[in-house]
């Protein structure tokens, strides 16, 4: 197989439980079928690797269509928590690990972490926020350099 | 599909090198399996993720995922990767003589 692929590098851009955790499961996925792999977190998908706030990722239930719940419901007080809570339950089910305890597992399997310095410097965080998987807080120049030779995921 | 001659003895392998029929593997053929793979020496520690993906495809049907292997077979998740540094649970299948593990996370 002349064009498989042996590197990915996946951006995680989004805030919401259904922004972080594809690009964590591709991640994984790509960890076992031994694919090198590197994350890198900006803007509010900073949150999946914030200490504190990594713990209470919500489900996004405005403006979110594929949901099925419409706006103004979405909207009313507790809906997110609720869906939330509904959506761990259903992952707890399969099997698919928390946030926290699968960018964990994520890093534990040899995947680069890596937070992106202009959203740190947006949101006024630094390096004592992140968890301690967090190798280095790096430029968008310093992670293409990280990146090359591979692909660019970006979700 | 191919035959291929492992340990003196000839097996099926589908075309990504896992066994067709995991009953024609042996203990004997997993060094010579996980030479193949880059892996020149068998340590207790491959020995017991061996053994658990067996039981584990014997049992189920399937081979565990890492998830499963980190958290049920008693070697971490970091170890895994040491011990099988490209894909613990394809790997392992491989050298075990079991099918690829069909699994997202």
């Amino acid at each position: 197989m002349a064009d498989a692929i042996t590197k990915i590098s996946i951006i995680i851009s989004k805030g919401s439980l259904d922004g972080i955790y594809p690009g964590l499961i591709m991640a994984n996925g790509a960890r076992a079928e031994g694919i090198e792999a590197n994350l890198f977190f900006t803007f509010f998908g900073l949150d999946a690797i914030h200490k504190e706030r990594h713990e209470h990722i919500k489900m996004a239930t405005v403006g979110n269509p594929g949901l099925h719940v419409p706006t103004m419901l979405g909207g009313l007080p507790g809906v997110s928590s609720v869906m939330t809570k509904y959506m761990n339950h259903k992952m707890e089910e399969l099997d698919i690990p928390s946030i926290p305890e699968f960018v964990e597992m994520i890093a534990d399997t040899g995947a680069g972490m890596y937070a992106c310095l202009a959203s740190v410097d947006l949101f006024g965080l630094e390096k004592n926020d992140f968890i301690d998987q967090v190798q280095d807080i790096i430029t968008v120049g310093e992670f293409y350099e990280i990146a090359a030779g591979g692909q660019i995921i970006f979700t | 599909m191919s035959t291929t001659t492992i340990a003196a003895t000839e097996v099926e392998l589908n075309d990504e090198g896992f066994f067709l029929a995991p009953e024609q593997w042996t203990e004997e053929m997993a060094p010579e399996l996980a030479a193949r793979e880059g892996i020149d020496d068998l340590t207790g520690d491959h020995w017991t993720v061996l053994q658990f993906v067996r039981d584990e495809y014997f049992e189920k049907g399937t081979g565990p995922t890492v998830r499963v292997l980190g958290k049920t077979s008693g070697v971490s998740v970091k170890e895994l990767y040491q011990l099988f540094p490209k894909g613990p649970a394809k790997i392992a299948a491989r050298i075990a003589g079991i099918p690829k593990p069909r699994g997202c996370i």
